[in-house]
């Protein structure tokens, strides 16, 4: 049987339609029940239908949800919404897709703005020493202090070579 | 340290001392970690805790600057020490639940207690006396850090901490004040002042925390955001809103003072004339009527007394403290009339 709108694909959809007290008998393609699907919600009150109908449009998006499980601790997503407590710090990545819009919803940001664990911070501490260093330098340069500016030099170097390996080592790290 | 020291000693943040005495009782501020791979509490199991609970443990004995804090194991306490620390202050309800690898780190000044598998692998908290927020976030900040070295936390550049509960992501802190609210509660005005809070995403709590209703005009406020914000900020809005809150607390009063004064002195003297002499009390009247005599004694109402004494009383009146106190388990009724003879005594002047 086609469609009674388009008249091109298969009507798979069947529906009894009532107007003033008249009986219609309606046979729709998919496409076209949901193109009509605002019209005929309010008239047919429809919704249990069209809802059937999401969930057969995206079936992919809707088995990977169902799906989506963290290699490390064995939690699902779908665990995750009945308990509400994730499993493990990897479940974050496993996920992330749908987390991170959660957490934009809870707390209005979904990035990290504060500490990070004590290397992260050493680190960051340095770069702030660094341009205080440099600012001095070109101070004392300024005011002809030489002898200053050597030393400050110095410190510099020394310093941006404790980078670099700390670099190495957080590099290391995450390997 | 024994659990039975606690009992005779005076919390740091019960000494009422500190910035705002007369109306902040506390500052907390707590955070939350959790170690890299392992499941979060709730979804490991016993192998897997044990070891979250033997490598922290070694962690906190590896830290110099906690070498004061005692560990205790919940599987060796009863349910009155359970339900004394919790009066206390030093670990939460939902903790003293399940005993399970759970333990919680106290140090002799009750300043700082780290909870061990509770909903994350790590609650650690620092409280202060008084409107001090930013003495305990510089204690707290130095106790991570010297941990972090120690221990490999779940963390991403990207998210911060990681928690088992979403709403706790990122900087994973809850900073908290502790405050005393009679006269917003008595001029009616606690209601609008308690909407603000909450449209400003902070919360509000009763003196013990998550779901207990405010008694005695105590109510905890707290930050609800912990991602994309730095603690420092967090920490400096929560600030301002307490020091909005505190202003809006002392003008009521004052208000209170000048307009209604005899009826502000029946209602303390009455409230400080049934604690000296009443014989048998219960826990939620002891609360509501130290409110009144507390804040008598912040008006100059009340002379004799002090903080200290007050928010010790309002502790020690506690169902497990009187326990403590005797040594032995006391019905609804035994607690009622030893509450009151306590309170008889420690009044006399
Ligand atoms: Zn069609
Ligand atoms: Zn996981």
């Amino acid at each position: 049987m086609l469609c009674d709108v388009c008249g091109k694909n298969t009507a798979t959809v069947h529906l009894t339609e009532i107007i003033d007290e008249q009986m219609n008998e309606l046979h729709l393609c998919e496409e076209c029940a949901r193109q009509k699907s605002t019209q005929m919600e309010s008239q047919f009150g429809l919704s249990d239908l069209l809802a059937g109908l999401a969930d057969f449009e995206k079936p992919a998006k809707k088995l990977e949800t169902v799906s989506l499980k963290c290699e490390n601790c064995g939690l699902t997503y779908n665990e995750f919404k009945k308990i509400g407590r994730l499993g493990c710090g990897e479940c974050y990545s496993a996920f992330k897709k749908y987390l991170v819009p959660l957490l934009k919803k809870i707390h209005g940001s979904g990035q990290h703005l504060g500490t990070s664990p004590v290397r992260g911070t050493k680190i960051l501490r340095k770069k702030i020493d660094l341009t205080t260093l440099r600012n001095n330098l070109k101070k004392a340069i300024e005011t002809e202090a030489f002898e200053e500016a050597a030393k400050i030099r110095d410190q510099i170097k020394e310093l941006e070579n404790k980078h670099s390996q700390n670099d190495d080592e957080v590099k290391k790290d995450e390997a | 340290m024994k659990l039975n020291d606690i009992l005779n000693h005076t919390s740091e943040w019960l000494k009422g001392e500190g910035p705002n005495s007369n109306i902040v009782i506390s500052s907390r501020i707590r955070l939350a970690r959790n170690l890299d791979k392992l499941p979060f509490p709730n979804w490991a199991n016993k192998k897997q805790s044990e070891e979250v609970l033997k490598k922290v443990e070694g962690a906190i004995a590896g830290v110099d600057y906690l070498k004061k804090t005692t560990v205790f194991r919940l599987e060796d306490l009863d349910s009155v020490d359970k339900q004394f620390l919790v009066e206390r202050h030093l670990m939460s309800h939902e903790h003293a639940q399940k005993a399970d690898s759970k333990a919680v780190a106290v140090d002799e000044e009750e300043v700082i207690s780290i909870m061990i598998n509770e909903e994350d692998h790590i609650r650690m908290q620092v409280m202060q006396s008084g409107f001090n927020l930013f003495e305990a976030w510089s204690i707290i900040n130095k106790i991570d850090d010297l941990l972090a070295k120690e221990l490999p936390f779940a963390f991403s550049a990207d998210l911060g901490y990681l928690t088992a509960c979403p709403t706790n992501t990122g900087t994973a802190m809850r900073g908290s004040v502790m405050l005393h609210l009679p006269a917003l509660v008595m001029t009616r005005q606690i209601d609008r002042v308690l909407a603000a809070i909450s449209k400003l995403s902070f919360t509000t709590r009763g003196l013990y925390g998550e779901g207990t209703q405010a008694t005695g005009n105590f109510f905890q406020v707290s930050n609800q955001v912990s991602l994309g914000l730095s603690e420092d900020n967090i920490i400096e809005n929560l600030n301002g809103l307490i020091r909005q809150i505190i202003e809006q607390e002392g003008q009521a009063r004052e208000v209170m003072l000048s307009r209604n004064r005899s009826l502000l002195e029946d209602r303390i003297n009455r409230a400080f004339g049934i604690l000296k002499s009443a014989h048998i009390i219960s826990s939620q009247e002891t609360t509501e009527l130290l409110s009144m005599v507390r804040m008598g004694y912040d008006l100059g109402i009340i002379k004799e007394l002090d903080h200290r004494r007050i928010n010790e009383l309002f502790i020690i009146t506690q169902p497990a403290h009187l326990q403590k106190l005797e040594n032995k388990k006391l019905s609804v009724q035994e607690r009622d009339v030893k509450r009151a003879e306590i309170i008889r005594s420690r009044l006399k002047i």
